[in-house]
């Protein structure tokens, strides 16, 4: 297996993630709905009661908050998506072709990573309602930290992925995993603001240093608001980094063990029977 | 992809003494045989006999506790991916993305296997008219019955000119006629590609139409074959004794054919 055959491999992993998305009819609507929902109905409700006289909008504050919102459901989907395609036996196509663990593991990852970008990008189109205006500058470097942030989210579910066995209690993951990192995250309320014990927890959280880096390059600079990023960029970025592949390497062990195999082989003996 | 780096051409499949544990619990307890190329061989024995992990085996999907096997000329070890770019599996059950198209499930297998786009299309189109399912190139897998699944399995599993195909019940669950049709198109692509054949089956008539058998019974390879040979070695009593009398004669216990 060269190279150039690998790299097919993983394009061919990745497309389908965007196949699937778009087959699924309403998954971009509803993968929209919900950042929609914070922006424009939770988001004016809670403008009233924040005073935020010094340059930045509580509605301008939480966009950043909702673009890790689609980043952190997007790519989270995406890599639980492997528990589903190892109970419905497309993960078997992957293991049987001349491919090693290794790049499935890393495809899937790029696949939802992607996925959850494209999604945020839709999103960006309400920026100019919200008064925020973005150059390209901004484009290119709010793409950037997508990229980033989603690949780590990506990788997490990946180590999730690995230690499931079935999307039947997805509910406990998405009570327990993704609400807690969204709202543990500083993208409903200012990191700085909140009581030492919830910054700590909101600290472990790999999706506090996303949502800080979009406030980085979305919100206005140079004002005297408390609701301005909480830490500096290369904190940030080096915090994703570390994450992601940290996450991403432990992934690719547990999928390449023995274990991982085994059950597969176990489904089919199940089904027989 | 690399036929040329075989180490040696003796035979297609090559197994010694392989054995397979998990845990406490003894899978596969050391079998060993040959397939040559071009051959139609075929596994016997009850649910849980040890096919399927012996299958897995030799398909790199699980690792043996011991012994070793060489696919194709590689060893089933140290070559992994070497063998599965020269084989195909089709699994017990159907393994497509059912939200797809057949065709799409066809590409994604092609690239999967690393082929260029253009090599992709031309083998896609080919198989489907081979299989009978050109009509059904943009159905989505969910709509098929399944009898076209299988078939789309078993183009998914020769679609990258594997030279062995492995196929872990293939007809279980199938109708009389997706049965039959199966039989046919494995022929057929015998015929046309000189493809090896490896079987898993608990169906006594299945096992007769190979040239040779092997039946497993708890973890052990017992008798090795051709159905003709076989039948000859417990001929005596039985006026005309067939593959079920062999099968109660060696293990002492009929074969739990469901069908």
């Amino acid at each position: 297996m060269n190279y150039r055959s690998s790299a097919r491999a993983a394009g061919i992993i990745v497309t389908r993630e965007f196949k699937r998305f778009f087959r699924q009819r309403g998954r971009l609507f509803s993968s929209l709905a919900r950042p929609l929902f914070w922006l424009f109905v939770v988001g004016p409700g809670f403008q009233r009661l924040v005073e935020t006289n010094q340059g930045i909008s509580y509605q301008q504050f939480l966009f950043p908050g909702v673009l890790g919102i689609v980043v952190l459901f997007g790519s989270m989907l995406a890599s639980l998506s492997t528990v589903y395609d190892r109970e419905f036996g497309i993960m078997r196509m992957m293991l049987i072709a001349p491919v090693s663990r290794a790049t499935i593991v890393w495809a899937k990852i790029a696949g939802g990573s992607l996925l959850s970008v494209f999604q945020a990008l839709v999103l960006l189109v309400v920026a100019p309602f919200l008064d925020l205006r973005l150059g390209i500058l901004q484009l290119v470097s709010i793409l950037l930290c997508l990229l980033i942030t989603s690949f780590a989210v990506a990788s997490l579910g990946m180590l999730l992925a690995a230690r499931i066995d079935s999307l039947e209690n997805f509910s406990t993951i998405m009570n327990f995993v993704v609400f807690p990192m969204f709202f543990l995250s500083g993208g409903l309320y200012p990191v700085k603001l909140l009581p030492s014990a919830l910054r700590t927890a909101v600290y472990l959280n790999p999706m506090t240093y996303g949502i800080d880096l979009f406030k980085h390059v979305l919100l206005p600079p140079q004002t005297s608001s408390r609701l301005t990023a909480d830490l500096p960029v290369v904190l940030d970025v080096a915090v994703l980094m570390v994450m992601s592949l940290a996450a991403a390497a432990v992934a690719t062990f547990l999928f390449d063990k023995e274990a991982k195999l085994m059950k597969l082989t176990r489904t089919a003996v199940r089904e027989t029977n | 992809m690399t036929s040329r780096e075989e180490s040696s051409g003796s035979g297609a499949i090559e197994a010694h003494d392989l054995v397979k544990k998990f845990g406490e619990v003894t899978a596969v307890g050391g079998v060993s045989f040959k397939v040559s190329p071009g051959e139609f061989f075929g596994f016997l024995g009850p649910n849980g006999a040890g096919k399927t992990s012996t299958i897995h085996m030799l398909c790199t999907l699980l690792k043996p506790t011991s012994g070793y096997a060489r696919v194709n000329g590689y060893d089933v070890a140290r070559h992994a991916i070497r063998v599965r770019g020269s084989i195909g599996l089709v699994f017990q059950e159907t393994t497509l993305d059912k939200d797809l198209s057949v065709s799409e499930n066809l590409f994604f297998n092609c690239y999967l296997h690393g082929m260029k786009k253009r090599d992709a299309v031309e083998r896609v189109e080919e198989i489907l008219k081979t299989l009978r399912l050109a009509g059904c190139h943009d159905t989505l897998v969910k709509r098929l019955s399944g009898g076209q699944r299988r078939r789309v399995d078993i183009a998914r599993g020769v679609l990258h000119q594997s030279r062995i195909l492995f196929l872990d019940e293939p007809t279980a669950g199938l109708d009389p006629q997706a049965r039959a049709d199966l039989w046919t198109f494995l022929q057929t692509l015998r015929r046309e590609r000189g493809i090896t054949l490896f079987l898993t089956t608990h169906y006594l008539e299945e096992a007769e139409r190979c040239d040779r058998v092997g039946i497993m019974h708890q973890a052990k390879l017992i008798a090795l074959g051709s159905p003709a040979e076989l039948i000859r070695s417990v001929q005596s009593d039985i006026e005309r004794p067939t593959l079920r009398d062999v099968f109660l004669r060696l293990t002492g216990s009929a074969i739990p054919d469901t069908r």
